[in-house]
């Protein structure tokens, strides 16, 4: 299961990278232990923008009671991967 | 490591206004004079931003109710609503409520900020999805925080966007919430109700619309939105606050849910909180008396809107497009809000002042609130005080060609 899980984590990853370009206004390099709030300094209704693109491009429902432990880029792609396998 | 070292940052920004002189967030009325005016800082100040849309805190009948009970039944009921706290003075203002909005059921809340928490979070269970839109109030947010439903977030007013995310939900045999508002505090836009509700019912959805901003200002007998869509039938819970409309305080949700009235023995912010003092309740029936009988109101309070949106909108200030009860000027600059904000508390206007992230899409806004009280002359004081600060301030960059105002 971790080894299938990883090469689709890193597709996740990039696409959630995508996603996250137009967000990101520093035009910081991103690696999965980027966070948004310090390092991409976006606030709460900013990082809610970017959960909706990312709900709709990967056609999942992420929600918002999972918030509080989504605090990097790599969380939000294990995220994903893990609502799109239940 | 201090505990409130997590509040540096808003220290950072509250420090960058104060070296500017300003102190937006601590405005004092020294004296309130009517409705509409106070004095604030030596200065008589014509009040635009207190939600008070129809004026009824000054209403005789409205004083009179308040003052005969508060010397009949004192100054507070020092209980909760399920102990010592429900006088007949509640009863009857539940009953009135009723025969407002026609529904079997009213349950009355002491604040409207706890009528959208103990509702939504008594009827958000562990198995259920609430479904909410992006621009709702921090109460609704709070109230799906405090449930244990799965919260789902749809892009605001957008009907289409609520259907693909109701679509998504496979779920089968959950129950499903989908809350809206009426009008939207911020900027005064009035939900696609017709269309929301719509796709809700569609996906099987109950429906809650917290007619905060609307109740008073829209329908034909003042309920809100709901009503002047006509609605009204599809929709399960009408949530409601008697601080702006009504001019006291308390909230409230009525419905025709058979089981609706379990929420007295579930809803903790029903349960553990003291119950409105005797005095406010008698004010807020009578005047929801007041409201269902005098349209009167509600056209001056249109009328007195748009004024004052096609004032402002002639200057070349962002207004949006149509007017509503809450006329919000919309910037991008935050230091030129708060100077804009500044200058026209000075020349004696009073207005909200909103920044980002308490506003949608990092709007800076100078929200305005009209009052059925405001007399056409005051509106063009405001709309007059306006034009002289844009014009200090630089913001009219072109003589308007054709004054809209009329």
């Amino acid at each position: 299961m971790t080894e299938a899980a990883s090469p689709s984590a890193t597709t996740t990853f990039s696409e959630v990278c995508d996603l996250l370009a137009p967000f990101n206004k520093r035009g910081i390099t991103v690696t999965p232990s980027t966070t948004f709030s310090s390092d991409l300094d976006l606030d709460s209704l900013a990082v809610m923008d970017l959960l909706a693109a990312i709900e709709d491009h990967f056609d999942v429902t992420v929600p918002l009671n999972m918030l509080p432990d989504l605090e990097t880029v790599g969380q939000v792609a294990e995220a994903v991967d893990k609502i799109k396998d239940d | 490591m201090d505990l409130f070292d997590k509040f540096d940052g808003i220290l950072g920004q509250r420090e960058q206004l104060l070296s500017l002189g300003i102190d937006p967030f601590s405005v004092c009325m020294d004296r309130v004079i009517s409705q509409t005016e106070a004095e604030i800082e030596g200065r008589h100040t014509i009040l635009a931003g207190t939600n008070n849309y129809l004026g009824l805190t000054f209403d005789e009948r409205t004083l009179k109710a308040a003052s005969e009970t508060l010397t009949a039944e004192g100054t507070g009921t020092t209980g909760s609503r399920v102990l010592n706290g429900t006088y007949s003075t509640h009863r009857r203002l539940e009953a009135e409520l009723k025969e407002f909005y026609g529904t079997k059921h009213a349950i009355v809340f002491s604040t409207g900020y706890q009528a959208n928490l103990g509702t939504i979070s008594a009827l958000g269970g562990k198995d259920d999805f609430v479904i909410i839109d992006g621009d709702a109030h921090a109460s609704i947010y709070d109230g799906c925080k405090m449930s244990n439903a799965t919260i789902v977030r749809f892009r605001h007013n957008d009907p289409e966007d609520l259907d693909k995310r109701l679509a998504r939900l496979k779920q089968p045999g959950s129950n499903k919430l989908v809350v809206i508002e009426g009008l939207y505090s911020m900027l005064g836009d009035k939900a696609p109700i017709r269309e929301l509700v719509e796709v809700a019912k569609k996906h099987n959805c109950y429906v809650l619309v917290d007619e905060a901003h609307s109740l008073g200002a829209m329908g034909e007998t003042g309920r809100g939105l709901a009503q002047e869509a006509g609605v009204e039938d599809q929709v399960d819970f009408i949530v409601g606050t008697f601080s702006k409309s009504v001019g006291t305080i308390g909230g409230f949700c009525v419905s025709n849910h058979p089981k609706f009235e379990v929420l007295r023995l579930t809803s903790r912010p029903y349960m553990f909180t003291a119950s409105l003092p005797p005095s406010v309740v008698a004010s807020a029936t009578q005047a929801l008396k007041i409201i269902r009988t005098t349209p009167e109101l509600r056209h001056r309070l249109w009328e007195n809107a748009s004024r004052l949106h096609a004032g402002l909108a002639a200057f070349g200030l962002d207004v949006g497009e149509e007017p509503s009860p809450v006329v919000a000027v919309r910037l991008q600059d935050p230091f030129l809000t708060v100077k804009f904000w500044d200058t026209l508390l000075k020349s004696g206007v009073y207005v909200n002042m909103a920044l980002p992230p308490a506003t949608p899409n990092g709007l800076a806004l100078l929200r305005c609130s009209l009052c059925a009280a405001h007399t056409p002359e005051q509106v063009d004081t405001l709309i007059q005080r306006f034009g002289e600060a844009a014009e200090k301030l630089d913001l009219l960059s072109e003589k308007p060609a054709v004054a809209v105002a009329g």
